[in-house]
């Protein structure tokens, strides 16, 4: 099947307008991972008819790892150019699968200017199932099967989006099994505050292995994750554990288009 | 009461009068000392939050053993409080009980809740002095637990003891007292707590007891004197005021917010060509970023002030329970300590004085910077909503954009996105290669 993947200017040129813009973030653009994330993403969104663009090489990072590792300059020298950009094209709403993405853009964009309705995918998904566009399958393949969700900080502890996740998972109809730190003391997988873009400091243990542990103990086959980075921090920990062959991460929009066979 | 323990009282309230006031005016000045936030805003959004927070202590719930038992501490120790206003009066009134005949027969019923508190009290200081001491419940320790924060937790603990003990036993001579029908011990009704310990002073004379007594309530009030003049002075147990203070002030936005700093977007628009708008806080900053005290935020400061060493932010922080350096207890302890080193420095040799030190670099290192994940663990634990992150982010910025220092890997994801649009190194141009999968 053929998916549409429309960018802003190719709708501009046409004299029309997405109702909401699709922000990828670099993760979701270049990590050969997360690009799945991305097109299971845009799957769901073909299938529902959304109305929907993206920005294609006109977006940039947000600036987010430069903000936290300290630069504040490089944060709104990324800020301001993404922020013309989509006032330019007169953006009203954003949905992102990246929480960091989500959480500067909704967050920090407005002081300087970018003023949208940011929401994370994984409050576009749980609206689409309570306006039943996505439908529980019953009997489907996970029925009955173990999946853990790890909560993003920048989700959870950032934002207070706790829930929204969990609906997700709940129409796969599967058993869901909450790790010990869960919610809002869920532990961090490691890679906030830039940390993805540099060596841990010296300890006794990496932050992903605790974190990967913690969900192996569930019994879970599949850990659901909801943020490009602790994607990869928990994939690199189910390696490390040698588990990579029994236990998957996956993210929401991942195991939405798996379930819904789409 | 004789005159001159009138007068003896009252010179002696004065003095712990005074004390305390220059305790508050040093903090206050220290707090000062940060630069300007504004936290002016949703006032009514703030006494909810306080009244949450610090009177509701919400976030303590969240470990039920310690919170009862600290709920009984706090509640018995604000309402015993009350009977000091009797006590005070007593003393420089030269009264004995006053508020007995007013009272009447709600007097004795009174008594018996204080009674009760003081008893709760007691066990509840026992079982913290045996989690700190025998059970060692790991979160109490730490580097930056050394000597005096264990010292002061345990001498707390122990005040806290032997003022409630103090002024049951006080209580409880009172009636042996007022059985003997002794001069101005007036008949109260039965203190059902105390009454247990009269056994012990039935056989008393009259005149010791009375001496007893007496001294007694001399080392509750004396005790009580000195001891808000230490929590005021040097101790974490400030934290019973300032936890209302610091709740109210606390950030109202969502917790993955960072500020942006009005100064940089000031930079950055002059180097896009966007229009200004100035300011009233126009005028460069001495230094991008937080170097010392000085140059966070007097919000920072007030945390570090309100901070109760309880170490529930480094028991959640990821970096730290990974045996990293990094402890955001210590972030918070340091902040204070060093700004209690200024404060000190400027009384003693003026404002301008530069002892050379400063809270980065001598306190707080950059490997311990450099292990924060800004996961807001630290912030979400904190049951006086303390932030940590604020100041781990500001001596970052001063690390990257004063000193450009940071480790090479950083360094080539900012020079990443500076030239390609994106933390790592791939072309611009290929950014949107991911949908080609999807084009049939
Ligand atoms: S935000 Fe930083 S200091 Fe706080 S808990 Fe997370 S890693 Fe630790
Ligand atoms: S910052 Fe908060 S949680 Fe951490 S030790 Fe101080 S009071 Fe406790």
């Amino acid at each position: 099947m053929e998916y549409n993947v429309p960018t802003v200017a190719e709708l501009k040129a046409q004299g029309k307008s997405p109702e909401i813009v699709f922000w990828v973030g670099c993760a979701g653009s270049f990590d050969e991972r997360v690009k799945s994330v991305t097109v299971a993403f845009v799957k769901i969104l073909n299938h529902l008819n959304v109305n929907f663009a993206v920005l294609g090489t006109e977006e940039a990072c947000t600036g987010d790892p430069a903000k936290r590792a300290g630069n504040e300059f490089m944060f709104q020298m990324q800020a301001m150019t993404n922020i013309e950009v989509l006032n330019g094209y007169g953006i009203q709403k954003i949905v992102t699968a990246c929480p960091h993405c989500f959480n500067t853009l909704k967050n920090e964009y407005p002081e300087l200017g970018g003023k949208y309705e940011v929401i994370h995918h994984s409050q576009l998904l749980q609206q689409f199932i309570d306006e039943g566009k996505i439908k529980m399958t019953e009997g489907g393949e996970f029925k009955g099967k173990k999946i853990t969700y790890h909560d993003s900080c920048y989700l959870g502890r950032a934002n207070n989006i706790y829930e929204a996740p969990r609906k997700v998972l709940e129409v796969l109809d599967a058993d869901l099994v909450e790790m010990k730190r869960c919610k809002t003391t869920g532990l961090c997988c490691g890679a906030g505050g830039a940390q993805m873009f540099k060596e841990p400091e010296k300890g006794n243990k990496d932050i992903n292995i605790e974190r990967t542990e913690e969900a192996l103990q569930t019994g879970a086959k599949i850990i659901a994750a909801a943020c490009p980075f602790c994607m990869t921090m928990l994939s690199d920990g189910v390696k490390n554990k040698e588990q990579e062959h029994n236990v998957k991460v996956y993210d929401l929009a991942e195991l939405i288009v798996q379930s819904q066979r789409l | 009461m004789h005159v001159l323990a009138q007068i003896v009282f009252i010179i002696l309230l004065s003095i712990a009068g005074a004390g305390i006031y220059l305790s508050i005016s040093r903090i206050r000045k220290n707090i000062l000392l940060g630069r300007d936030e504004d936290r002016s805003d949703n006032k009514i959004a703030r006494i909810k939050k306080m009244l949450l927070m610090a009177l509701g202590q919400k976030k303590m719930f969240k470990k039920p053993l310690p919170a009862i038992l600290h709920f009984f501490v706090y509640a018995g120790f604000l309402i015993v409080n009350v009977e000091m206003i009797e006590i005070a009066l007593d003393g420089i009134l030269g009264t004995h009980r006053l508020f007995a005949p007013y009272l009447g027969s709600l007097y004795p019923v009174v008594i018996n809740v204080f009674e009760f508190l003081a008893l709760t009290v007691i066990i509840a200081c026992v079982v913290f002095l045996i989690r700190r001491n025998i059970v060692h419940v790991k979160r109490f320790s730490g580097v930056e637990m050394a000597k005096w924060p264990s010292l002061d937790a345990n001498l707390i603990l122990g005040m806290e003891i032997l003022l409630m003990i103090a002024f049951l036993k006080m209580n409880a001579m009172d009636q042996v007292l007022q059985d003997m029908g002794s001069g101005h011990y007036t008949a109260t009704g039965p203190f059902y707590i105390s009454s247990a310990l009269k056994g012990f002073y039935s056989s008393y004379s009259e005149s010791f007891l009375i001496f007893a007594e007496r001294a007694c309530w001399w080392f509750h009030i004396i005790g009580v004197m000195f001891f808000a003049n230490y929590v005021f002075y040097n101790s974490k147990h400030l934290h019973i005021f300032m936890a209302f203070i610091n709740t109210y002030y606390a950030k109202l936005t969502p917790a993955g917010k960072l500020n942006n700093m009005p100064e940089v977007t000031k930079e950055v628009k002059l180097m896009l060509n966007l229009p200004v708008e100035e300011t009233a806080a126009d005028g460069a900053p001495a230094r991008f970023g937080a170097k010392d005290v000085r140059d966070l935020t007097w919000k920072n400061l007030l945390d570090s002030y309100s901070c109760t060493e309880c170490g529930r932010c480094t028991q959640q922080c990821p970096a730290n329970i990974t045996g990293k350096k990094l402890s955001p207890r210590k972030i918070m302890m340091d902040t204070r300590d060093r700004l209690e080193e200024v404060g000190k420095n400027i009384k003693q040799h003026g404002d301008a004085y530069d002892d050379g030190k400063s809270l980065l670099g001598d306190y707080i290192s950059e490997e311990e910077l450099l292990a924060c994940t800004t996961c807001n663990a630290c912030v979400e634990a904190c049951p006086v909503m303390i932030d940590p992150v604020s100041i781990i982010v500001q001596l970052r910025r001063f690390k990257l954009m004063e000193e450009s220092q940071a480790p090479a890997s950083w360094n080539s994801m900012l020079s990443n996105i500076e030239n390609n649009m994106a933390p790592w190194k791939f072309s611009p141009a290929d950014r949107f290669n991911w949908a080609d999968k999807l084009k049939g």
